[in-house]
């Protein structure tokens, strides 16, 4: 890591890295250990086509912020001097 | 419900090496997503068939995984100031209804002419759709990089301009991106044909980018931005679509989604590093590209409808494989790129930094 990035003021997000880490690998860890359960039922189709949109909104959430903090803890961030975006 | 019944059934089994294939595949997918604002759609259709995943199942499962993954990477580069959502949305709208006519011609075409005159449908629509834009773009990007002017802001097309000049009352809209006051008559169509490459080659923003910045004028940044929004509003509708019939395997989807919010997320930081003319650049590469993988299996359609002498299995298998491998170098190449650029991009930053440090000590 270098000098500069030592010197961001910003504390890095190593809770938030954690916590949505475990989250996401239990969401995971839940859908991978009931697959036939889940396939059954999602795959029924007609009403149950809430139950993957839903599921794709939850895992987005939580697996979405480990992967943003993850990036960040790894000192990965957008370019500090702004572009000129019109 | 015969068809929910047989789908549920074909349901793959998953194993270890599919699980970091899809991961890793919806990685690179993502990384290129979030810089050019779509593009890791084309692969991963072909890469889940590859695993056994019926063609239905596999276009359902990739749109239930596109619409979170573009929600991310949305979110991540509003925060950079880059997405139009008024733009997006408006243009979203349309191109569902794009999506429902597309898939709606792709049907009739299916019954008319098999399997192999829909696949020749969607192959010529991607050499012919890829080769005017993508070269297009390409051809743009190098007159800049030529012209030396890639530091200086983007100006508008001749084109947008007379649209932004022309005044309809009652259907003008103020976009921010624009910074002008559009006539919905005219993204209506644009979000249309959107829409309808998106129900034909999975990827929509090949239409929806370059029509934003050539048509409507809007910087390259934000156009790759703001497409994300379109890809939110329409996988969102498609992937609701195909659940009703219960075709989403929803383990394919969130296992891709596991690799692509990786990506999306390096993508979008990505986009604040380069010049703006680079997003022209990869996506007119990988346009390109993916034309001549798409070119190469047209013969193979052709031959299947008896239009031309029969192939042997032999060549078959050697350009279905050849067009497969090109697309994974077009999706590597474009990520390459982005990688790299972010990469100079820092340097170049820390270097700056360094610098002002040292000027700084000698005041």
């Amino acid at each position: 890591m270098s000098g500069y990035n030592k010197n961001v003021r910003k504390k890095k997000p190593y809770g938030n890295m954690i916590v949505m880490g475990i989250i996401a690998i239990a969401l995971y860890a839940a859908l991978l250990l009931n697959q036939d359960v889940i396939n059954n039922t999602f795959g029924k189709g007609g009403i149950y086509a809430f139950l993957p949109i839903i599921t794709a909104f939850v895992f987005s959430y939580f697996h979405g912020a480990f992967t943003g903090s993850f990036w960040t803890v790894l000192g990965i961030e957008a370019a500090k001097k702004k572009r000129e975006v019109k | 419900m015969q068809d929910v019944v047989q789908a549920v059934s074909n349901f793959i089994n998953l194993d270890a090496v599919t699980i970091i294939y899809l991961f890793i595949v919806g990685f690179v997918g993502g990384l290129v997503s979030g810089f050019i604002g779509s593009g890791g759609a084309f692969v991963l259709t072909p890469a889940m068939m590859s695993l056994g995943v019926p063609g239905l199942v596999a276009v359902a499962s990739n749109m239930c995984h596109k619409f979170p993954k573009a929600l991310i990477g949305a979110l991540k580069r509003a925060k950079y100031g880059q997405v139009d959502v008024k733009l997006g949305i408006v243009l979203g709208i349309s191109a569902e209804a794009g999506v429902l006519y597309g898939a709606h011609i792709q049907e009739n075409i299916k019954k008319a002419f098999g399997d192999a005159g829909s696949n020749l449908y969607v192959s010529v629509a991607f050499v012919v759709i890829l080769a005017i834009v993508g070269g297009f773009i390409l051809r743009d990007a190098w007159k800049t990089y030529r012209a030396g002017n890639a530091h200086e802001e983007e100006k508008a097309t001749k084109l947008a301009k007379w649209v932004q000049s022309i005044n309809i009352p009652g259907t003008m809209v103020y976009f921010k991106s624009l910074n002008a006051r559009v006539s919905v008559l005219f993204t209506i169509p644009l979000g249309f044909a959107t829409g309808m490459l998106a129900a034909t080659i999975a990827v929509g923003g090949f239409i929806g980018v370059p029509s934003m910045i050539y048509v409507l004028g809007a910087p390259s940044l934000m156009a790759s931005a703001t497409e994300l929004v379109i890809a939110f509003v329409m996988g969102l509708g498609g992937s609701f679509k195909y659940a009703m019939s219960g075709l989403v395997d929803i383990r394919l989807a969130m296992i891709i989604l596991a690799g692509s919010l990786f990506g999306i997320q390096l993508g979008a930081i990505g986009t604040t590093y380069v010049k703006p003319f680079m997003i022209k650049v990869v996506m007119g590469l990988i346009m390109v590209i993916v034309l001549f993988s798409r070119g190469l299996m047209v013969p193979v359609y052709l031959s299947q409808l008896g239009l031309i002498q029969t192939l042997s299995e032999g060549t078959v298998k050697i350009l279905k494989t050849t067009s497969f491998a090109i697309m994974i170098a077009a999706l590597l190449l474009g990520a390459f790129i982005v990688l790299k650029a972010m990469w100079q991009g820092r340097k170049a930053e820390e270097l700056q930094h360094a610098k002002d440090v040292l000027e700084h000590g000698k005041v």
